[in-house]
């Protein structure tokens, strides 16, 4: 899961009522904001700043520490760019499909009565199936359209339908998409709807005063409030998405055909050996393209915020 | 309440520590003073005998051992027979993990006191890693075949198989070639046991398939290609097999080492018919092979479990997993090999094919080149 990007922490002590106090003041206040932040820093940097480091050093290594780009030349070779349009594929696609369906959702949710029941059941269940990754997911869609699945083997005992008539989709990229949009569409519902929710009816109720139609609303005043938000929430999904790793770990086991994968390959493969340092650049390609789709979201995180 | 529970806990783990300060420090020092220290020994004759190595490994008390599936070439077992045999604990880490993963826990464990101990390594990584090795020649060294051994003991083989077809003879009909099993009643059914550019097992599978298919040992490519086939044919599963998706159904062909699925065969009687053939096109064989971590927190120990691997009892524990044991000719001719056990082993014979470093390497480069294609 990729955290949302927080904006500006806080503007701290003004400094008007500080310089009337005492000259140890100031400095002692500074202390104590370093003492209650230090915990924090000290995790970021254990366990987020450190192993990135590790990450880009290994990156522009070779077997023996030496400097050099030959890992990052070989990602734009052969198996690891396709791994890469793979993996962006994948992610662009299921992020487009949570989002589109997330979207209708928060809708339906949106225009409900506040207190009603389909709102509490929707936030209540996206909550919980945002985080129901991993493992038990892909154990999930095993169990109910895996070979032996209970649906499986319903649809063919009972009505001859044979589900893996065209091979084994679930597998691979079709399986992964599948499951993928099944943890996205709750997602986009958690991001998205509060921007639903501060769509005033007034504006709505302005328009219709005015003479408007309901597509004038939403030409107008709807869509482009709701657009950088819509957007914002699509490359959340997409970062989402493409940093998921254990549940493609758990459903395919052979040919690697996403990053995550390959990263697996390269750090734990037993007959290609002294890949570690790729595996380090293939994490550092994931990282660029995470940042981009990071900076597009903050740089839309600003323009949402103008309109607010 | 809580408080007095937390302060009795601390009060416990500072008197554990404790205990462990004043009683961990002697043996090393009980090592030294019988002759060579345990970490360099180079034979059990350098403490004086094997009965001062059990001594010393009895006092250090515990053996790391690490990636050793209690259902494979009956690690359970063995590793059963060891403690109860010298009352040395056996701590198994990470049972499921690979050759790489053992080399990478020991660099990261280092200095530490559950580093692994000693390693039981695919011939790829072994010959990787020498430098992570302390060398040592077992008591039963002169039966070990030259080819299986590092000259100066770093590593050696301790036991070996054959890639095979496992299936369940009541879903499907009894492949006996590997081009069998593109025929139409295979269809959706045939896994392999890992994917080939990263499970030594499925590397072999590859291998063996090129044989079966007009390839060898130097060339690979056709067994890329059958792959390719059995995936066009919608007969390959891209399933990691394993004893639940066995039983569940879910993989009713599984080419892997014939340890492993005759250890399914008797794992499942009763349950599932599951046999075992050797195709006869298509014999390739390996051998694993065993290494002492020169960094061992328990060197005597890792010492001694060498010697038990590579004793009579030992080599006859990994031939009850169905498993090829390194001494198998020699204990033969000294008669004292587990007759009744060898003869479960699945038949092989006509020509057998054992890789050399050079055709595995190159294989290798074939794989990571077209494998991802093959079956993508």
């Amino acid at each position: 899961m990729v955290a949302p990007v927080t904006t500006a922490a806080g503007k701290g002590p003004s400094p008007g009522p500080c310089r009337r106090r005492t000259d140890s003041g100031p400095s002692r206040a500074r202390w104590t904001a370093w003492l209650v932040v230090a915990p924090f820093l000290a995790y970021v940097g254990t366990f987020l700043l450190y192993p990135t480091a590790l990450v880009l050093a290994g990156a522009f290594q070779d077997g023996d520490g030496a400097f050099t780009p030959a890992n990052l030349a070989e990602l734009t070779r052969g198996v690891h760019l396709q791994a890469f349009l793979r993996s962006i594929e994948l992610s662009a696609l299921t992020a487009l499909l949570g989002a589109v369906f997330g979207a209708l959702l928060s809708w339906a949710v949106a225009t409900g009565r506040p207190e009603g029941a389909l709102r509490r059941v929707v936030i209540a269940g996206a909550g919980v199936l945002a985080q129901f990754g991993g493992v038990p997911l892909a154990f999930a869609f095993l169990a109910t359209v895996g070979f032996q699945g209970f649906v499986t083997t319903f649809l063919r005992d009972a009505f001859g339908v044979d589900l893996f008539a065209t091979g084994a989709w679930l597998f691979e990229l079709p399986g992964l998409t599948l499951v993928y949009t099944f943890f996205q569409i709750p997602l986009m519902v958690i991001v998205f709807l509060p921007a639903l929710d501060g769509l005033r009816p007034q504006w709505r109720e302005a328009v219709d005063s005015l003479g408007g139609s309901s597509w004038t609303y939403w030409r107008h005043v709807g869509g482009p409030i709701l657009l950088p938000a819509f957007l914002g929430s699509l490359l959340l999904l997409f970062a989402n998405a493409f940093s998921a790793y254990a549940t493609a770990a758990a459903l395919v086991s052979q040919g690697s055909p996403i990053v995550p994968l390959q990263i697996r390959g390269a750090l734990t493969g037993e007959v290609l050996l002294g890949q570690e340092n790729l595996g380090k650049a293939l994490g550092f390609g994931m990282i660029v393209v995470v940042t981009v789709a990071m900076g597009l979201y903050a740089l839309l995180q600003r323009r949402f915020t103008r309109w607010q | 309440m809580t408080h007095t529970r937390v302060l009795r806990l601390v009060g416990t783990g500072a008197a554990a520590l404790a205990l462990v300060a004043a009683c961990g420090t002697p043996p090393p020092k009980e090592g030294a003073a019988s002759g060579t220290p345990a970490a360099t020994a180079k034979s059990a004759a350098e403490f004086g005998g094997l009965d001062e190595l059990v001594e010393a490994a009895k006092a250090e008390g515990r053996l790391n051992v690490i990636a050793l599936p209690p259902d494979w070439a009956n690690y359970g077992a063995i590793i059963s027979a060891f403690e109860a045999k010298y009352g040395i604990e056996v701590d198994s880490a990470q049972p499921d993990a690979s050759s790489q993963d053992e080399i990478n826990a020991a660099k990261q464990l280092k200095g530490g006191d559950r580093a692994p101990d000693v390693f039981d390594l695919g011939l790829n990584v072994a010959l990787a890693n020498t430098d992570v090795f302390a060398p040592y020649r077992v008591e039963t060294w002169a039966d070990i075949p030259d080819e299986l051994k590092e000259p100066s003991g770093l590593h050696y083989g301790d036991y070996g198989g054959f890639m095979s077809i496992g299936y369940d003879a009541s879903k499907v009909p009894a492949p006996t070639s590997v081009k069998d099993l593109l025929k139409p009643e295979y269809q959706g059914k045939v896994a392999l046991n890992g994917d080939p550019t990263q499970a030594g097992a499925a590397f072999s599978g590859v291998v063996m398939a090129s044989l079966g298919n007009g390839g060898s040992a130097d060339d690979i490519a056709p067994g890329v290609e059958f792959f390719a086939q059995l995936k066009a044919a919608g007969n390959f599963l891209p399933v990691d097999p394993s004893p639940a998706t066995i039983e569940s159904g879910q993989t009713p062909v599984v080419i892997d080492w014939d340890y492993t699925n005759a250890a399914q065969t008797a794992k499942l009687a009763g349950k599932v018919d599951w046999k075992v053939v050797v195709p006869r096109d298509a014999q390739v064989g390996a051998y694993y092979n065993q290494a002492v971590n020169k960094d061992a927190p328990h060197p005597a120990a890792a010492r001694l479990w060498q010697e038990f691997l590579y004793s009579d009892e030992g080599q006859n524990l990994y031939l009850e997993g169905l498993s090829r044991p390194v001494r198998m000719d020699a204990m033969e001719k000294a008669g004292t090999l587990d007759a009744a056990a060898a003869a479960k082993l699945p038949d092989t014979g006509g020509e057998q094919v054992f890789l050399t470093q050079e055709q595995s390497d190159k294989a290798k480069q074939v794989l990571s080149a077209s494998w991802a294609r093959a079956v993508g």
